[in-house]
C-alpha cells in the first residue's frame, strides 16, 4: 500500500531543481508528484515518479544523493473535511506526520495527499480499515 | 623621545648581546643536555655533545624542535626543572597532541613579563598610563603576559579579558584607558563599536599593542585611524613563553626580538639549511634564559625575514618581520590556532568521509569559519529535522575539538572541486599575510 517517494538532497543554487528534472525526462522517467523543502542552505527535493527504479539510477549516475522512503496517498473526495479528518485520525492514533504535500492527477481530476508517517505500514492499514481511500503503488505509478 | 624599559639591554652594542648569547647559550646546551633526557637523544642522534657548542656560530649543529617533538614529550618530557620548581602552566587550545603546554618558574615568569613591559613602554606606556588588557586570561598566554608586564612598567592595569563589548567600552571611558592590548580583530572591532556609538571624544586611548594573529598594514591604518591611537604589533608564542618575544618600537617597521632571551635564525623549511640575513624563511628560536622549559631550535612555522639595520628607535635587537605565512597548513582563527586535519578527525569520529572545505573569512573585524562538508547517502534522510541534526552533531563536535564555533554547510557529493583528485581545503579570504 505504500508508495516509494524518491528524496534527494540538493545545494540551494540556481539552476539545481531544473537540471534534476532534466536528468529524469533524459531517462524517460515522468513525475507523479514533487515537492521541495528547504532551509537556508540546503533543500531536499521529494519526488513520486513512474519508474523508481530508473529514476534511481540516473540520478546517481549524476553523482547525487538519492534514497528511497515510503509514503502514503490518500485519496481526497469531493466531501467536505475528508482531509482534516485524515491527519486527525492520525494524529489520534499516534502517528507522527513528518510532512504532506498534494497532487492532482490529471485523469480523474482528483486530489491525493502524499503522507510520510512514522511506521507508514501500519498508518496506510489503519487509514484504509477506517475508510479512508488508500492509493496502492501502481495506481500511481500508472496514473 | 623614545623611552625604553631596560635601556642598557634594550640599546647594547651588538658585541655585547652576541656575548651574552654566547655564554648563555653554552650554558643552556650543557643544563639540557643534563636534564632533559628527550633532547639529549636528539643530540646523541646527531652526535653532537655540549662540547661542539662554544657559541652562536655553532648553533646550526644543534637539532630542531618542532610540534610533533611536544606531542611525543607531553606532558613532562621537555621539562628541565623538577615540578616542585615551577610556578604556573600556561596552554593554547586544541586536542591533546597540538595542545602545547608550557611550563615557567617563578624567574621565567619574571623574564617574560620583563619582555612584556619592554613592549609597553616601546609603545609608550609610563606609570601614569591605564593599561586595559582585554586578551583572554586563564591558560592563554596573551591575558598574564600583558597584564604581567603592565605591573611591571607600573601602569594602572585593567584585567578586562576579552568579550562583553559594552563594559569593555564602559571601563575605557570612565576609566580613562590609555593603552590597549587584545588581538587586532577584537581591536578594530572595538574600533568600529566606538565609532557607532560615537564614543571617540570619551576615550583617552593613545596605544594599542596588538598581537596573537596576523593583521595587514591596511587593519593598523584603519584601526590608528578610527581610534586616534598608534598601533602596535606583538609576537610571541607558547613554547618560546607568549606574547614580547619581539615588539614594535615607534619606527613600526618590524618588531625587535629579545635577543637577550632568545637566539633567532632563518632556516629553508625544506632543507633545514640556515639562511643569510635577509633572506625570507622560517623562524627558529632558541630559548637561552629559561629555566623550566627551554626549548633549543624550535621551529615556529612561521615564515618571516630578520633585518640587523640599524633602527631609528635606538634598539640594537634584530628586527623580524610581520609573520608573511606559514610553513604548514596551521590557521590561526580568533585567535585559535586550527589545523585541516582536526576537521578531518571529527569527520571520520562521526562515521561520515572527510570531504570537506574551510572557508575562512572576516566579517565586521570577527573571524567566521565555515566547514562544507559532502553529504553520502548514509547521512542523508528524506526531513529536514534530520539533516539539520548531522549538521548540528558536526557543529558540537567541531566546537569542543577546535574551540571555536563554526558554521556547518551541508554540500552535494562531488561539488568540493578537486583538482588532479586533490580537494582544495582551505579557502582564507582574509588576505592577511599580503602587507
Ligand atoms: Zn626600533
Amino acid at each position: 500500500m505504500q508508495i516509494q517517494q524518491l528524496s534527494v538532497f540538493i545545494e540551494n543554487k540556481p539552476g539545481r531543481l531544473a537540471e534534476i528534472t532534466e536528468v529524469l525526462a533524459e531517462a524517460q522517467v515522468d513525475i507523479r508528484a514533487i515537492s521541495v523543502a528547504d532551509t537556508s542552505d540546503f533543500g531536499i527535493l521529494r519526488v513520486i515518479v513512474d519508474k523508481p527504479d530508473a529514476a534511481i539510477a540516473a540520478l546517481k549516475e549524476h553523482g547525487m544523493t538519492v534514497s528511497l522512503t515510503n509514503v502514503i496517498a490518500v485519496g481526497i473526495s469531493d466531501e467536505r473535511g475528508t482531509f482534516s479528518k485524515a491527519v486527525r485520525f492520525l494524529a489520534d492514533q499516534g502517528f507522527d506526520v513528518e510532512y504532506m504535500y498534494a497532487f492532482i492527477s490529471r485523469d480523474q481530476g482528483r486530489a491525493y495527499v502524499i503522507i510520510r508517517t512514522s511506521d507508514g505500514a501500519r498508518a496506510a492499514q489503519a487509514l484504509q480499515d477506517h475508510g479512508f481511500e488508500i492509493l496502492p503503488a501502481e495506481a500511481v505509478y500508472n496514473m | 623621545m623614545e623611552r625604553y624599559y631596560q635601556p642598557e639591554i634594550e640599546c647594547a652594542p651588538r658585541e655585547q648581546i652576541l656575548q651574552w648569547q654566547n655564554e648563555r647559550l653554552v650554558k643552556q646546551v650543557q643544563n639540557v643536555w643534563e636534564h632533559v633526557p628527550y633532547y639529549r637523544k636528539k643530540m646523541e642522534e646527531k652526535g653532537v655533545t655540549p662540547a661542539d657548542i662554544t657559541g652562536v656560530k655553532d648553533l646550526y649543529k644543534l637539532p630542531f624542535l618542532c610540534k610533533d617533538d611536544l606531542r611525543e614529550a607531553y606532558p613532562y618530557g621537555l621539562l628541565a626543572r623538577p615540578l616542585s620548581d615551577c610556578v604556573r602552566i600556561q596552554s593554547t587550545s586544541g586536542t591533546t597532541g597540538r595542545r602545547v603546554v608550557a611550563f615557567y618558574t617563578q624567574h621565567d615568569l619574571d623574564l617574560w613579563e620583563d619582555c612584556c613591559a619592554r613592549a609597553i613602554v616601546a609603545a609608550g606606556g609610563t606609570k601614569d598610563d591605564v593599561c586595559h588588557v582585554c586578551y583572554g586570561y586563564g591558560l592563554f598566554t596573551g591575558g598574564p603576559g600583558l597584564n604581567g608586564g603592565s605591573h611591571k612598567v607600573g601602569c594602572l592595569t585593567l584585567p578586562m579579558s576579552s568579550g562583553n563589548t559594552d563594559r569593555q567600552l564602559q571601563f575605557m571611558v570612565d576609566l580613562g584607558s590609555t593603552i590597549l592590548c587584545c588581538t587586532p580583530s577584537y581591536a578594530a572591532y572595538l574600533a568600529e563599536s566606538i565609532h557607532e556609538r560615537g564614543l571617540r571624544d570619551q576615550i583617552k586611548l593613545k596605544a594599542g599593542i596588538f598581537g596573537a594573529e596576523a593583521w595587514t598594514e591596511e587593519m593598523r591604518h584603519n584601526i590608528e585611524e578610527k581610534l586616534g591611537i598608534k598601533a602596535y604589533d606583538i609576537y610571541g608564542l607558547t613554547e618560546t613563553s607568549g606574547p614580547g618575544v619581539s615588539f614594535e618600537c615607534s619606527e613600526q617597521s618590524g618588531m625587535h626580538i629579545n635577543e637577550d632571551h632568545f637566539i633567532a635564525e632563518i632556516i629553508d623549511p625544506d632543507t633545514g639549511e640556515v639562511l643569510p640575513e635577509g633572506e625570507k624563511g622560517e623562524l627558529v628560536f632558541t630559548s637561552i634564559t629559561k629555566e623550566a622549559f627551554p626549548l633549543l631550535r624550535y621551529r615556529t612555522r612561521d615564515i618571516c625575514v630578520l633585518s640587523r639595520k640599524p633602527c631609528s628607535c635606538g634598539r640594537t635587537h634584530v628586527k623580524m618581520s610581520k609573520p608573511m605565512g606559514r610553513s604548514d597548513d596551521m590557521l590561526v582563527i580568533k585567535g585559535v590556532n586550527v589545523f585541516p586535519s582536526q576537521i578531518e578527525t571529527v569527520l571520520l569520529k562521526l562515521g561520515m568521509e572527510p570531504n570537506y572545505r574551510m572557508i575562512v573569512d572576516r566579517k565586521n573585524n570577527l573571524d567566521t569559519l565555515e566547514v562544507q562538508v559532502e553529504v553520502n547517502e548514509a547521512q542523508f534522510s528524506d526531513t529536514v529535522k534530520n539533516m539539520e541534526k548531522v549538521e548540528r552533531s558536526i557543529s558540537s563536535a567541531l566546537q569542543s575539538i577546535l574551540g571555536i564555533g563554526a558554521k556547518v554547510t551541508l554540500m552535494e557529493p562531488k561539488s568540493i572541486e578537486r583538482s588532479e583528485g586533490k580537494a582544495k581545503r582551505v579557502i582564507d579570504n582574509r588576505d592577511l599575510f599580503k602587507s
